[in-house]
């Protein structure tokens, strides 16, 4: 019922602009290329069909650091080049003065999407972005192994090690050498800030730096969960983690090389492929978290948002609600497994049947916690890069945890100076 | 023509100058406000007698980036310079299958540097990289080396790339300068019965000495300003972070624009130096000999 | 020492020379033959033969369009930088006149600013002079970096030629043209390959600028296509296609060389002549 409220409400939007706006040649800057390109551009086909206007897709590279670098060059430039752009969930704060503020224009609509996705891309009361999909994290293990030494799914942070460590030695001692206990992604890149920070907010050790812009990293359980975290390279997990991304981990764990591997969404489809030396062999769950706390799973995803200097912000508009209505988002879903952003189509039973993990997804999406972006505003990158830093530097075993979040700490502080 | 092309380009430059002396971000590249030396060096008082120095020139992590480049400089530059000669050598020599060799030396250097970092990332992975394997076959290691991510090794790593794509620069330059040494020259020695090693000390050397310090000369400023191979390789690690890449962390990541701008400039006034260097080196040598 | 042994010796060191320069180009062969999983395996010898990621490359987008976009480049760049450079060089070599050495060093000084930093204001310039998006930025932004190079280089070389090969060309009343076309080219090639391969290769490979000023898919060169090619999902990796474009990418800069390495002789025979 809620759905065709959803789908009348879209077409009446799209409709209603169809009427009123003249045509207009929108360019479209997409961070993603292949499959998702295809898709995007059957999507603007149909967009196209149903109104006057047409769509360029500007393609860029998958890296997201040379995408940021252009889009502040066009941006700086009050270029009107671009009309639509999609954005990362952790640039919203950081290019909010430069892109049209969307609130008004999807009061009606805004209240289907998932909550966590829509506060990460609100700045003040700006609306930066409208979530496009989401990525979310979940640990992914090895079924056979666990079963084969009668373990239970690690639900803290500690099992996980004892279990993994468990295994590891057992499976080796069978002569299976090359094991490993647990992969994650541990090079110094925005994915560290990602994986840590799980561990961090997992131990009650908070969010880095909280909403309202308190620098409080330094304390006790932060420094426990990192120095946790330290303990296993070397011994569950090889010393190479720390340069690995999130293939690398990917390539040890699906050769059948780790029992767990912390990883996003789109290993699952990749995991369960024909030719994958685990297929069948494994499950997914929530990340582990501790006691007294639940686990943390990091958000991450792509949104589209309006930039001020188009020359055609009432289609680009229309443009960025017509990519992200409901018959759109699902059959995303469907053909390239990304997590929607409209809760309803978690439970749509078409897109259940054929990507059996979304409907799993829905509760990690739910608790899923933003960085803290929207906090450190424009300061987020290098945020960001101090804190992997620290971590990258007590997981190398540079230091303690609570020494490294001290430094931390003083940096965090020289760059906030009066105010984020 | 060249004066115009010499003002355009310089343009950005100067641009890059003025920048390090303002607040500017790359957000608001029109609204600047001129700091003087701010970004270099700052004292900040707390108010209670207490201060402290910020700025590029306190920056430690700018100084090990300084400290890295010249590093990675000089030990990726003498050991081009030393192989490229020994290739230079193999290639002038009369053999069979020349040609083909000459073509597959010029590989590494044919390869865009942007995927032969990620090849070699590939090969150098520590649990399915070609490299672990090959060592450990040959017992020279007994177990895996994670490359690229301990500090022991990332730089190592970093140079062993560069040695192998930049040789073939090198190599091509100084066997051009070989072409120009007249042949002659060789008959006569092999028929007054000069060794060759001799031979190669007295003549040759000094006479493609000029090719050789120009070649030497641009890859020290290429190796200056490495950027894609450490980005791709080593990101943000602090022991393989080169000048550029700080400088492109601040430019286009961080909203510190002029902050990267000074750090540019710094980089533009150190390589100066340093070319000026090897210059003044390379003409006493030349002027000894005369 | 018998001669055999010097033989072999030398061979063997053509032979490490071979396989150091050739191996990791030699293994991206052997992965791009490759599919799926199959890339985490190490194998030094192909294990299966499937021309799937060539298929893939070559069929999907424009990847045509861009190896000629690359090619257009490149030439371009290398023609008119070598154009301008002999000129510039036989200038800098033979003609005396003042602050020459202050120009010598203003050309070098244009290669020590990295790329990145000068990123912005080029972007600026760019645009103001309409070429964004156009081929013709390229061959001016990557003609910065490449006339320093065989400015110097050609520099280099010129003065190393003896004075007396071109007095008798002077005596007969010969213009500085004719004198560069006719006397310094035939003795030049050996210099001017080279650096017209080296600046080919420089321009070929570029990566920043292309990416940064060119908008649209037709328009890219090919590091920006490679860099383009993606998985079937975020964060995945395609090594095959990675591989096999690179593949692509790189057959005809060896096939260039191969055809080139021929002038490279005959430098060497004109070389001998003259000297």
């Amino acid at each position: 019922m809620r759905i065709s409220t959803i789908l009348a409400s879209s077409v009446a939007a799209v409709a209603l602009f169809a009427s009123s706006a003249i045509a207009a040649d929108l360019k479209i800057v997409h961070g993603s290329v292949g499959r998702d390109q295809e898709m995007l551009r059957k999507h603007l086909d149909m967009f196209e069909a149903q109104t006057d206007h047409t769509v360029d897709i500007v393609s860029m590279p998958e890296s997201t650091t040379d995408q940021f670098g252009q889009y502040k060059l066009w941006l700086a430039a009050q270029s009107s080049d671009i009309d639509v752009y999609r954005l990362d969930v952790i640039w919203a704060a950081q290019v909010a003065n430069h892109f049209v503020d969307l609130s008004p224009h999807v009061q009606d609509i805004i209240g289907d999407y998932v909550p966590a996705a829509v506060e990460s891309q609100t700045v003040g009361d700006k609306l930066v972005a409208l979530p496009m999909f989401l990525g979310a994290p979940a640990l992914y293990y090895r079924k056979d192994l666990l079963e084969k030494y009668d373990q239970s799914v690690p639900t803290t942070w500690q099992e996980l090690t004892d279990t993994a460590q468990l295994i590891q030695d057992e499976e080796r001692a069978a002569g299976n050498e090359d094991i490993w206990g647990f992969v994650f992604q541990g090079a110094a890149y925005e994915g560290l800030t990602c994986n840590a920070q799980e561990w961090v907010a997992s131990f009650g050790g908070g969010r880095i730096v909280e909403p309202d812009g308190t620098i409080t990293i330094n304390n006790e359980n932060a420094a426990k969960a990192l120095d946790l975290a330290a303990s296993w390279v070397g011994n569950i997990a090889p010393e190479g983690v720390l340069s690995y991304k999130e293939e690398e981990a990917r390539g040890v764990w699906q050769t059948g090389n780790a029992v767990f591997m912390r990883n996003w969404n789109y290993a699952y489809a990749l995991a369960a492929s024909e030719d994958s030396a685990v297929k069948d062999k494994f499950d997914v769950a929530i990340l582990p978290g501790t006691e007294g706390h639940t686990s943390a799973a990091t958000l991450g995803g792509s949104h589209l948002g309006v930039a001020k200097y188009s020359e055609n912000q009432e289609a680009a508009i229309e443009l960025v609600r017509f990519l992200n209505s409901y018959e759109v988002q699902k059959d995303r879903a469907i053909i390239t497994s990304r997590p929607p952003t409209l809760n309803a189509v978690y439970e749509d039973e078409e897109v259940g049947e054929k990507q059996p993990f979304i409907p799993l997804w829905k509760p990690v999406v739910d608790n899923a916690l933003p960085r803290p972006s929207v906090a450190t505003a424009r300061n987020y990158n290098e945020v960001s890069k101090e804190f992997w830093s620290a971590a990258h530097a007590t997981l190398s075993g540079d230091g303690s945890a609570a020494e490294n979040l001290q430094k931390l700490e003083a940096k965090l502080k020289r760059l906030k100076g009066a105010r984020w | 023509m060249l004066l115009v092309l010499a003002a355009v380009a310089a343009y950005p430059l100067f641009r890059t100058f003025y920048f390090g002396f303002t607040d500017a971000s790359l957000d608001m590249l029109d609204s600047v406000n001129w700091v003087g030396f701010r970004n270099y060096l700052e004292w900040v008082d707390y108010g209670d007698g207490e201060g402290e120095f910020f700025g590029l020139l306190v920056d430690e992590v700018w100084w090990q980036s300084v400290w890295n480049t010249l590093y990675f400089s000089f030990v990726s530059v003498s050991f081009e310079t030393f192989f490229g000669l020994i290739v230079a050598l193999v290639l002038n020599a009369n053999f069979a299958g020349r040609g083909i060799v000459r073509a597959a030396v010029l590989i590494p250097w044919a390869i865009p540097t942007t995927v032969s970092a990620k090849m070699w990332a590939w090969m150098m992975h520590d649990q399915f990289g070609i490299l672990n394997d090959l060592l450990m076959k040959l017992h020279v290691i007994s177990e895996p080396i994670a490359w690229t991510a301990s500090s022991d090794t990332a730089m190592l790593a970093v140079l062993m790339v560069d040695i192998w794509k930049t040789t073939p620069f090198m190599a091509l330059l100084i066997l051009a300068g070989l072409q120009m040494v007249p042949r002659d020259i060789y008959e006569a020695a092999k028929i007054d019965g000069v060794h060759p090693v001799k031979v190669f000390f007295k003549v040759t050397l000094p006479i493609i000495r000029p090719a050789i310090v120009v070649a030497i000369i641009f890859r020290a400023l290429d190796a200056m300003r490495v950027f894609d191979l450490i980005y791709v390789l080593t990101p943000a690690n602090d022991d393989t972070r080169t000048m550029s890449v700080f400088a492109r962390e601040y430019l286009f990541d961080f909203d510190k624009f002029a902050y990267g701008s000074a750090a540019s400039t710094l980089l533009f006034l150190i390589i100066g130096g340093v070319t000026i260097t090897i210059f003044a080196m390379g003409k006493t040598n030349v002027g000894r000999e005369n | 020492m018998p001669i055999w042994i010097k033989r072999t010796s030398f061979y063997a060191l053509v032979a490490v020379i071979f396989v150091l320069s050739v191996f990791p180009f030699y293994y991206a062969v052997v992965t791009s033959f490759k599919s799926g999983q199959a890339i985490f395996n190490v194998d030094y010898w192909p294990t299966s033969f499937s021309l799937d990621n060539y298929f893939t490359v070559l069929t999907q987008g424009v990847f045509g369009q861009q190896i000629l976009n690359s090619i257009m480049v490149a030439t371009g760049v290398v023609l008119i930088s070598l154009a301008l450079a002999v000129g510039a060089s036989y200038a800098l070599s033979r003609i005396a006149f003042r602050g020459k050495t202050l120009m010598l060093f203003t050309i070098l000084s244009v290669s020590m600013f990295p790329q990145i930093a000068v990123l912005a204001g080029l972007f600026e310039l760019i645009r103001s002079m309409g070429i964004y998006n156009s081929l013709w930025s390229l061959v001016f932004s990557y003609m910065i970096f490449t006339l320093p190079f065989t400015v110097w280089v050609l520099t280099t070389f010129m003065k190393a030629l003896p004075v007396e090969i071109e007095e008798a060309a002077i005596v007969d009343g010969a213009s500085p043209i004719e004198i560069i076309v006719k006397v310094f080219l035939p003795l030049m090639w050996p210099a001017l390959v080279t650096t017209g391969l080296l600046a080919f290769i420089h321009a070929w490979n570029e990566f920043l600028f292309a990416f940064t000023f060119m908008a649209t898919d037709a328009k890219r060169t090919v590091p920006v296509a490679i860099a383009m090619i993606s998985g079937g999902s975020e964060f995945e990796v395609p090594w095959g296609n990675i591989m096999a474009a690179s593949v692509v990418v790189t057959v005809p800069l060896i096939a260039l060389v191969l055809i080139f390495q021929r002038k490279i002789v005959a430098g060497l025979t004109a070389g001998a002549v003259k000297g």
